[in-house]
């Protein structure tokens, strides 16, 4: 008995001795990698530079039609969205971002791409991964400091030790202007490691580092000039708030770096077509040899609903030629519309009616919009257009001449009209219908961003079309804006005119027609769609005034920066009906309110710097809250 | 038997969810009720903008409730028994606090209290007639803060409404003097004329607002029915 247990005893200490600890116990992990496997191969880092890439914090952009909704740029006609027009206020939280895990991130790449780790590999790809990271830390402060104002600067990975005590990891706010700042210089000093490469689109280059140079020099700018209107909206810390004595030097900044990327002349506006429209609409869909864009974020054609593509055609696609079931979700507003300038400089509503008190008449609803800046059918989509090669039917039914309407609630519905006994179609395909969700209910679609190709409208391949983020027009306009701030209203004109002749505009700008409000007006109509509206308003502090919560009609003064809008409108064209009248069948429009369309925005001085929640000053008592909340 | 199990069943499922009441915190009891007064007189601001917190010391977290002043100037708010500290938040109201710029509520059973505040203006003698179609108001607006602080007038309103909520949001008529425009703040005088109404209703609600310049926040008088 004894024997057999000192058999097994042996046969164990035999087996513990022919086994290699080291082997055995010391494996490489199959399910992730490793420091010394990433930071040594270039694909590797190039993929984790791509993710932080994709995750660059945005407001309005492909990944939200909804969004343009928010303010008076668009209608939303989508059921689940009507309470964006019913609502007056916007939460103080609206627009706010703590995004420090991201931050974090980038900290510990840019961390991992200077350590000795990357030393085998080419020193100009290092010093690109290096500046890379830090154009998207600074891209990270920026889109902070638009939407909280001065925010606790870290530049470096933190770390807790376990002490049970985090209170040294905790950072007070630094000063607006101090943030701004840092981007500015960050963006200096990492400009010639990057590529100076036009074909480099969605990769941080030197066009783009001056690009947004011009961009947040020029908030900053306009936050010390403009922010001496709203007294109210001031921290004593500085952390919201930039005195009006930085304002020049800003301006100076925003007008060297956005001249220098036109003088270098890589880049030129994006002129390949005939027909301007077609062409301000090609500007954002052609990925082929496009001169004019900086800075995107790409897409891939994919059946799977995982952001590789985009689904911005299919939400806004006219529902008459729609691919899919769906569509006609975002309305530009009239607010919008109205705001497009004849090509002879001067500005005019739509007028429906003559002095008499009958409607004007028209044979073709385009005849409405004849004349006009060349971007407003580049950037909507206009009744008695085509797109896809396809007509719109935008239209809302039959006026007859003893005042009423005939007119359906179903899609392109069939009706009998007076004294007839054959049903006719009595609405068009594409509404507009009051209340009937993808239909054109303020009488437009967009046109901007959307995909002509076929297929772009299905839900199974969607659009591989990108989001410009950066263009050269935005430079130029920058520029503009800059030199007229510095009195230089001559040079400013020129940076003007050269957007506007690519519009159509054939008469220039003298320096003496430059004004606040053009430049306002310009910005408007050149980035409508684009993301630009809510940090414009901001920075000029006109939020407040433009959006009041006051409930006015429609202003007549679209050339005017600070006229309310505080309710989308929308204009809908009718089919004359009265047999035997040479205006039988012809045209006539109606301005009219969305009848979803019941609140009317209100933007407060607290919403000028969004709301930093009660649990983010819990865990760090050193923040101090932002004005008027 | 079967009927036996479920009768069971149900008893036990019963009795766990009658138990829930035992490790449940009690719904706060107390009403603190007011207004915001200047001399005994409440001050008439816009719905849903004027607020002010609460806050309860002591606890490792502090999270505020936010109380909400009525058009009227009234608040009410339900608590818990403890003792809170009031504040108004920085550029709330068309006032200032009189003194220190915390108090502190104990609350111990329902209990009311008037905050009493200093607005930048008063609308004294609000008087409304109509005649035909057109409201007629007149008021004065007094000075009420003299010091280093004092602000200008931007402009006063005269909101008219079919309901009893009238302010720069919900009205049907309204018209403006812009504070540049006032000769003589003793004796202001605005009309208005009142727009056919569907339904047809033969009296609306009126009350005159004045907005500071460089406060958010309007102040008003009280809303007044007025017979057309």
């Amino acid at each position: 008995m004894n024997k057999k247990i000192v058999y097994i005893l042996l046969l164990l200490l035999t087996f513990n001795w022919s086994c290699n600890d080291d082997d055995f116990l010391d494996r490489e992990p199959t399910n992730i990698l490793l420091d010394e496997q990433v930071w040594t191969d270039e694909a590797l880092i190039l993929s984790v530079v791509s993710d932080l890439y994709f995750r660059i914090p945005e407001y309005q952009s492909l990944e939200g039609w909804w969004n343009f909704a928010d303010f008076d740029e668009a209608f939303a006609s989508n059921f689940g969205d009507y309470w964006r027009h019913k609502n007056n206020d916007w939460g103080y939280g609206e627009w706010s971002l703590w995004n420090y895990g991201y931050i974090r991130e980038i900290n510990l790449f840019i961390q991992k791409a200077q350590s000795d780790l990357t030393n085998n590999l080419d020193p100009a790809v290092k010093s690109r991964f290096i500046a890379e990271g830090r154009f998207l830390r600074a891209n990270a402060y920026f889109e902070l400091v638009k939407r909280m104002g001065g925010v606790p600067l870290i530049t470096e990975p933190l770390e807790y030790d376990f002490s049970g005590d985090a209170s040294y990891l905790q950072r007070p706010r630094a000063k607006e202007s101090d943030i701004y700042d840092f981007v500015l210089s960050e963006l200096e000093e990492i400009k010639n490691d990057l590529p100076n490469d036009v074909n480099v689109k969605s990769r941080a280059t030197q066009a783009l580092v001056l690009a947004m140079q011009s961009r947040v020099a020029l908030y900053a700018a306009s936050i010390a000039k403009y922010g001496a209107t709203t007294p109210a909206v001031f921290l004593p810390g500085g952390e919201v708030g930039i005195p009006a004595s930085m304002a020049e030097s800003y301006y100076t900044k925003a007008l060297s770096a956005a001249e220098q990327l036109i003088k270098n002349g890589d880049y030129a506006l994006y002129n390949k077509k005939e027909d301007l429209s077609d062409n301000f609409a090609s500007l954002f869909v052609d990925k082929g040899n496009n001169t004019e864009v900086i800075f995107v974020r790409d897409y891939v054609q994919s059946e799977r609903w995982d952001g590789r593509a985009n689904l911005w055609t299919l939400w806004n696609q006219p529902w008459s030629g729609a691919e899919d079931l769906e569509g006609g979700r975002t309305n530009p507003s009239l607010n919008l519309v109205q705001s497009f300038e004849l090509l002879d400089n001067t500005f005019a509503t739509f007028e429906t009616m003559d002095g008499g008190g009958d409607y004007l008449y028209f044979d073709n609803p385009l005849e409405m919009f004849a004349g006009r800046d060349a971007r407003l059918a580049g950037t909507v989509i206009l009744p008695g257009s085509k797109f896809k090669g396809k007509d719109l039917d935008i239209w809302a039914g039959y006026q007859l001449a003893d005042g009423s309407i005939i007119t359906g609630d179903e899609f392109g519905q069939r009706k009998e009209l007076p004294g007839t006994d054959t049903p006719v179609q009595v609405v068009g395909f594409d509404g507009p219908i009051d209340g009937r969700e993808f239909s054109a209910q303020s009488g437009f679609y967009v046109r901007k961003h959307m995909d002509p190709q076929t297929g772009s409208g299905q839900r199974g391949l969607k659009s591989d079309r990108w989001w410009v983020r950066y263009r050269l027009a935005e430079v130029y306009l920058n520029a503009a804006e800059a030199a007229f701030e510095l009195d230089q209203a001559g040079k400013a004109a020129g940076y003007l005119n050269v957007v506007r002749q690519r519009a159509g505009f054939t008469t220039d700008l003298k320096a003496s027609d430059v004004t606040f409000d053009r430049i306002v007006h310009e910005r408007k109509v050149e980035l409508a769609f684009e993301g630009h509206e809510l940090w414009d308003m901001k920075r000029w502090r006109l939020a407040h005034i433009v959006w009041n919560g006051e409930k006015v009609p429609l202003t007549d003064k679209p050339w005017k920066a600070d006229e309310v809008s505080t309710r989308v409108f929308g204009l809908w064209p009718y089919k004359y009906y009265e047999p035997g009248s040479e205006n039988n069948g012809k045209y006539i429009f109606k301005q009219i309110l969305p009848g979803q369309v019941t609140g009317a925005d209100r933007f407060r001085l607290g919403n000028y710097y969004s709301f930093i929640n009660d649990e983010i000053r819990n865990n760090n008592p050193q923040i101090v809250k932002n004005p008027n909340q | 038997m079967k009927k036996l199990k479920f009768i069971f069943t149900l008893i036990i499922a019963t009795t766990i969810l009658a138990s829930c009441a035992w490790d449940n915190y009690d719904e706060p009891q107390s009403f603190l009720k007011g207004n915001i007064v200047y001399n005994n007189e409440p001050i008439g601001v816009s719905y849903n903008d004027v607020t002010f917190q609460l806050w309860e010391p002591g606890w490792q977290l502090s999270y505020p409730i936010d109380v909400v002043v009525a058009q009227d100037g009234s608040y009410s708010a339900k608590l818990f028994n403890a003792t809170y500290k009031l504040v108004f938040p920085d550029g709330q109201g068309p006032f200032r606090m009189v003194g220190a710029d915390t108090l502190t509520v104990n609350i111990a059973g329902n209990q009311t209290l008037d905050i009493e505040v200093e607005p930048y203006y008063m609308i004294r003698n609000a008087q409304f007639s109509a005649s035909g179609r057109n409201v007629t108001a007149s008021f004065q607006a007094e000075k009420i803060i003299t010091d280093a602080d004092a602000l200008d007038i931007e402009r006063v309103n005269l909101y008219v409404n079919k309901g009893m909520f009238v302010d720069f949001r919900t009205n049907v008529a309204s018209t403006e003097i812009s504070g540049g425009d006032i000769a003589n703040p003793g004796s202001i005088s605005m009309s208005v004329s009142v727009p056919e109404l569907t339904p047809t209703q033969n009296y609306v609600y009126a009350r005159v607002g004045l907005k500071v310049a460089g406060r958010e926040d309007m102040i008003f008088s009280q809303v007044q029915k007025i017979d057309l």
